[in-house]
């Protein structure tokens, strides 16, 4: 196993009973790397992070996290690693920095240390002033940002997120993302689980998409656009005037054009077309008045796998709309 | 295979967090206050009684806990229905608690065991308990001499030193069946209320229906009917099955240590009593050797229960 790698996991099964919650599923994790693990809910995203941390048991397969087995030796697992979960709690009677304190004693930092790190924690998630504040009158957001603090300040090397996100408003989430962000600039892995495709992807570095159970596609967001999506571009106009439809099917590249409103033409090529396509509406004299590629996004590699594929479950299809 | 590390890292931690929030939570608070303000009226009805009928008495400071006046019960008998109720009411939600709270699996993501959450809050639970009974222990005490102005023996020290440790398992063993059903049911309304139907239970209904069960496993002679004699082998059984409850082992224990003139908790034939003087009080060693079965038996149902409450602990999922 590589330096780099700092969780493997390899035909990792859990069953309850005769139902499987996460079936063979294998993946590793790079030193400093954002990674996703996405999919709608009840793919078994959160019984693979509780499988990581040793919080319920294998029932098949292998984990290695930081080299060490979850099973066998959870404590050296769960002292480097930070973990938030879905909807994190904190005892509400208490406060922020009382809270964190709490969790420091609990994994044995001095006393003289704590206070710095506690401190510096609540500083860099931006609670420095609620610090004195029961947690009990914080917002989703506020505890969320905690929880993060709480990773912070155990200074773990990699941070197990899950659902960061859900539930929050889009100023939250922005201002969550970009602590996340910060995790990864201090050089610590993120494993993070999400079944809202489009905010996360925009810090994963790697994503793997789950779907009952298994891991269904794993790599790049371009990576999984270009092998889904066959690494086409889709363009959008809209303008005022007629005929374009047919000169714009001329441009080299074009390999279809496609009505899609009153004024609305989509084209789809095999690249970038979007300045041949303003020329040639103002050489008709066209009023242009808008054009737009469309970015390769999780939601539509999501759908258009699960399109393609119809022998796949109606919960996942389902599940992909409920994230989009 | 052995697990790494030590079971009890964070035990410390947990226990005085734990303790804290007790000691500081309204429902301590009212359960403080119910318990003193009963053993008042307890203590004022025996200090009653005792000015009004007992004039000579060798061990009139033990009358304080036992002795009753209508329509008060004795001190004993409020001690032993009113420190379930705290036990329960410290223990209800307890481990369920953390699952709606959320914080469980947060908690036990930090480098600690499942066992150290168990324990630390079980002993947070007992050490609560117990400082409340030291203070009412001590506040009897007070007033006992305050009011009836007989300084106590050494003995009656001693004897009532021991009552107060017996009452403090006793609470354990609520303390304990409180916890396991804090662990079972993911509702702490449910939780409180099966505790409570089991104290209920085994305090009011089942020394009833052992009598009952007894008649049925060892039937009654009709050689002893026509005698108007209990059947001893009825009357054995009748007492094992009513010693299952722990309220039955406490009262027993209570008895044994507080009238130092019980020679025996069981039936005893007129055989056994050849010799004996009647009336005449045994040496507080000898009460304990009387009660130290009853004693070890509730220390034991604690463990038992608290070892199954950890078992379902270890092998519950964390997840909310």
């Amino acid at each position: 196993m590589s330096t780099d790698v700092v969780i493997e996991a390899k035909g990792l099964t859990k069953n309850y009973g005769q139902a499987v919650a996460v079936d063979h599923i294998s993946f590793a994790v790079g030193r400093g790397e954002i990674f996703g693990l996405l999919g709608p809910n009840g793919a078994g995203k959160t019984t693979t992070i509780l499988m990581l941390l040793g919080l319920t048991d294998i029932s098949a397969g292998e984990v290695r996290v930081l080299g060490f087995d979850p099973a066998r030796e959870p404590l050296s697992v769960k002292r480097r690693v930070g973990y938030l979960p879905d909807t994190v709690g904190f005892y509400d009677g208490l406060t922020a920095a009382d809270n964190l304190r709490y969790t420091a004693r609990l994994i044995g930092f001095k006393r003289s240390e704590r206070e710095k790190r506690v401190t510096e924690a609540l500083d860099q998630v931006g609670l420095a002033e609620f610090a004195e504040k029961r947690v009990g009158t914080f917002s989703r957001g506020m505890r969320q940002r905690l929880g993060l603090a709480e990773i912070l300040m155990k200074g773990a090397q990699i941070a197990i997120l899950d659902e960061p996100t859900s539930g929050l408003d889009p100023h939250a989430t922005t201002e969550l993302l970009a602590i996340i962000r910060g995790l990864k600039s201090e050089g610590v892995s993120v494993l993070l689980s999400s079944h809202l495709l489009d905010r996360v992807q925009s810090v994963c570095d790697r994503v793997a998409l789950f779907s009952g159970g298994r891991i269904a596609l794993m790599g790049s967001v371009a990576e999984l656009g270009r092998e889904v999506l066959g690494g086409g571009y889709v363009v959008d106009i809209e303008a005022e005037g007629a005929g374009f439809a047919e000169r714009l099917a001329l441009i080299p590249g074009v390999s279809g054009v496609e009505k899609t409103g009153i004024g609305k033409l989509r084209l789809h090529a095999d690249r970038d077309v979007r300045s041949e396509a303003a020329a040639e509406v103002v050489a008709m004299h066209g009023r242009l008045k808008y054009l737009g590629v469309q970015e390769v996004s999780l939601d539509a590699i999501y759908s258009r796998y699960f399109e393609t594929r119809p022998d796949e479950e109606m919960t996942m299809k389902e599940g992909a709309r409920h994230a989009a | 295979m052995r697990r790494e590390g030590s079971a009890f890292s964070g035990l410390g931690v947990v226990m005085l967090k734990e303790l804290s929030d007790h000691l500081t939570s309204v429902r301590m608070r009212v359960l403080e206050w119910l318990v003193v303000l009963v053993a008042l009226a307890a203590l004022y009805g025996a200090v009653q009684q005792i000015e009004d009928t007992t004039a000579q008495d060798p061990f009139l400071f033990l009358r304080l806990f036992t002795t009753s006046r209508d329509p008060l019960p004795s001190f004993v008998s409020f001690i032993s229905f009113l420190v379930p109720l705290m036990a329960i009411g410290l223990g209800f939600d307890a481990v369920n608690g953390e699952y709606n709270r959320r914080t469980l699996s947060r908690i036990l993501a930090q480098p600690i065991y499942r066992d150290a959450l168990l324990f630390g809050k079980f002993l947070a639970g007992l050490v609560t308990l117990a400082i409340s009974l030291i203070t009412l222990w001590l506040i009897v005490i007070g007033l006992g001499l305050l009011l009836i102005g007989v300084p106590p023996g050494g003995e009656e020290i001693g004897r009532s030193f021991l009552f107060l440790f017996v009452t403090i398992v006793y609470a354990g063993v609520w303390l304990t069946l409180a916890l396991l059903f804090s662990v079972l049911f993911r509702s702490p309304a449910t939780a409180a209320l099966v505790t409570l139907g089991v104290w209920l239970f085994l305090m009011f209904i089942w020394p009833v229906l052992a009598g009952a069960v007894a008649q049925i496993i060892a039937p009654p002679d009709p050689r002893y009917l026509a005698l108007g004699l209990q059947t001893p082998a009825t009357a054995v059984t009748e007492q094992i099955l009513a010693r299952l409850s722990p309220s039955t082992l406490f009262a027993e224990v209570v008895v044994a240590l507080l009238d130092p003139t019980t020679r025996s908790l069981g039936p005893i034939y007129l055989s056994q009593l050849q010799g004996a003087v009647l009336g005449a009080p045994l040496p507080i060693g000898e009460s304990m050797l009387i009660a130290w079965p009853q004693t070890v038996g509730m220390i034991a149902s604690a463990i038992l229960v608290f070892v199954v409450g950890y078992v379902i602990f270890q092998r519950q999922e964390v997840r909310a």
